[in-house]
């Protein structure tokens, strides 16, 4: 995926545009602001308060953040325990794929109960949001090896461990970061649904407290926000497939 | 072009192969894939197994690298039969699969490190190996930005490292355009001619069975068995111009007869 000039000024040039658009069009038709206020009202709003803003989005971060974390390491051990033992993968596996049919905001209230009105239950539900894609795709992962290769690593009697460190778990990478990338955008809306629930902080307890107040504006940069957290969270994760695998440059441009 | 299927067994101590057999259990009942094959193969001798797809070759192979058991009948190698997958074997198989997240030079170690053996003096003799592959400029590189031939090439690097006294190749370059297999044939035996390993490939190509092999043996499909074992009277080393050679040609045609297609 290279990007040129051309391609970032091209996008940079349809969001002023969009924003010039939103600002114009509000003015013209006088759309009062509490429907839809212009641009430059967003932000202002945005600027003037931004200590507020900044601090609500760091308790949505810090709870989409751990999240996610979690959910990595929930599902790649998921993962792992479903491929090695066919026990537990026919006691798990089912469980998994119907926790998943649940709505997770469905789910939401009772974790409230369970968890309280704090961070840990917003974590929790950005963790049962963002686990599942990636156990499936790690499994999948662990899988896909050549034929060929698993009668290598018998030949080269490499034994399980070997042949987990050296074949299954590399191999399993590409897959574990597309899932990862998935997961991010997941655990924003997580964080969200919990705030949203119940609790007296993070950016889905501004919005809901601007939308009783009609502060649309204060709703709009609550939204900028969490897309920006959201942004930040998949960034990072593109940075680390890029770091952990440097191969997959070379990848891509043969297929 | 002589024949001899029957040959004092003494000499062949490399790998024996007595009546084997092997049926697999599918949904329509039992397949027989090889029925009592027989062979024998000297030390530092190059053969190849030729035959139609599904004639068990590939079959034949794994039951010698110990990776697949047999139904019944023996193999030996070195001696000693075979029950479990040998590391005294290096395999190369159609396709290269080299760990595409390791470098060429990495992936040609990766024997050394599975079998737990000295890194040091095995990673002179990986360079040594990608040298005389013409890979030793390229061995910092992934398996990504090199040709499928040069990919092809870093296997049997790597099937050499852990210094096997066998070779088993399965279609090798079944999967190389025909320009780069023959190049591969003259790099094989450039490279087997330095290192004297027992080979035994497979392949589906006449010529290129012949062209490469001290003998050739035929097999028959369904159920696998051997038809001949031709012994090819080429000198060595083989040049491109041994393919214009009479000798050549009727062998060729002698080995295309008995698997049953037809020469003029």
């Amino acid at each position: 995926m290279g990007l040129n000039k051309t391609d970032i000024s091209t996008t940079i040039l349809s969001i002023t545009a969009t924003l010039v658009l939103w600002e114009v069009l509000t003015v013209v038709f006088n759309v009062p602001g509490f429907i839809l206020p212009p641009p430059s009202a967003i932000f202002i709003e945005g600027v003037t308060r931004y200590h507020l803003y900044l601090y609500h989005s760091w308790i949505t971060f810090y709870e989409m953040v751990a999240g996610f974390v979690l959910a990595a390491v929930v599902g790649v051990l998921l993962a792992v325990v479903i491929v090695y033992s066919r026990i537990l993968r026919n006691m798990l596996y089912p469980q998994i794929v119907v926790l998943q049919i649940v709505p997770k905001v469905a789910i939401a209230p009772l974790l409230l109960i369970w968890a309280g009105y704090g961070i840990t239950s917003k974590v929790l539900l950005a963790l049962l949001v963002s686990f599942f894609p990636i156990v499936v795709n790690m499994v999948t992962g662990l899988v896909a090896i050549e034929e060929e290769l698993l009668d290598l690593c018998r030949i080269l009697q490499s034994g399980r461990w070997q042949e987990f460190s050296k074949v299954r778990l590399p191999n399993a990478l590409p897959y574990l970061f597309s899932s990862l990338k998935v997961a991010s955008t997941l655990s924003v809306i997580g964080a969200v649904i919990g705030e949203f629930v119940g609790g007296s902080e993070g950016l889905g307890h501004l919005i809901i407290i601007a939308n009783t107040e009609l502060r649309t504006s204060m709703s709009f940069v609550s939204l900028f926000s969490l897309s920006i957290l959201g942004f930040l969270l998949y960034g990072f994760v593109l940075l680390a497939e890029r770091l952990c695998m440097p191969w997959e440059r070379w990848q891509s441009a043969a297929a | 072009m002589q024949t001899s299927a029957t040959r004092a067994q003494g000499d062949r101590g490399a790998i024996e192969v007595t009546s084997l057999s092997k049926v697999y259990a599918s949904q329509h009942g039992q397949i027989k894939a090889l029925s009592d094959v027989s062979f024998a193969i000297a030390d530092a001798e190059f053969v190849t197994i030729v035959g139609h797809s599904g004639c068990g070759k590939s079959t034949l192979l794994k039951i010698i690298a110990g990776l697949l058991p047999s139904s019944s009948g023996l193999v030996k190698v070195r001696g000693r039969s075979v029950t479990a997958p040998l590391s005294d074997v290096g395999m190369v198989f159609q396709r290269p699969v080299l760990l595409k997240w390791r470098t060429i030079f990495a992936n040609v170690m990766l024997p050394i490190e599975m079998l737990r053996l000295p890194r040091k003096e095995s990673a002179e003799r990986a360079l040594d190996l990608l040298k005389l592959a013409g890979l030793s400029e390229f061995r910092h590189q992934y398996p990504a930005q090199l040709s499928g031939g040069m990919q092809q090439r870093a296997a049997i690097c790597r099937a050499l490292v852990h210094d096997p006294s066998l070779l088993l190749m399965d279609e090798p370059f079944g999967a190389l355009d025909l320009m780069t297999r023959e190049e591969m044939n003259f790099e094989l035996l450039r490279i087997w001619s330095e290192r004297r390993k027992t080979t035994l490939l497979v392949t589906h190509s006449i010529s290129e069975a012949v062209f490469l092999a001290d003998r050739v043996i035929v097999m028959t499909p369904r159920p696998g068995m051997v038809a001949d074992i031709v012994e090819v009277n080429l000198p060595r080393p083989r040049m491109p111009e041994t393919k214009l050679d009479p000798r050549f040609s009727a062998c060729v045609q002698a080995i295309g007869r008995k698997i049953g297609l037809l020469y003029i």
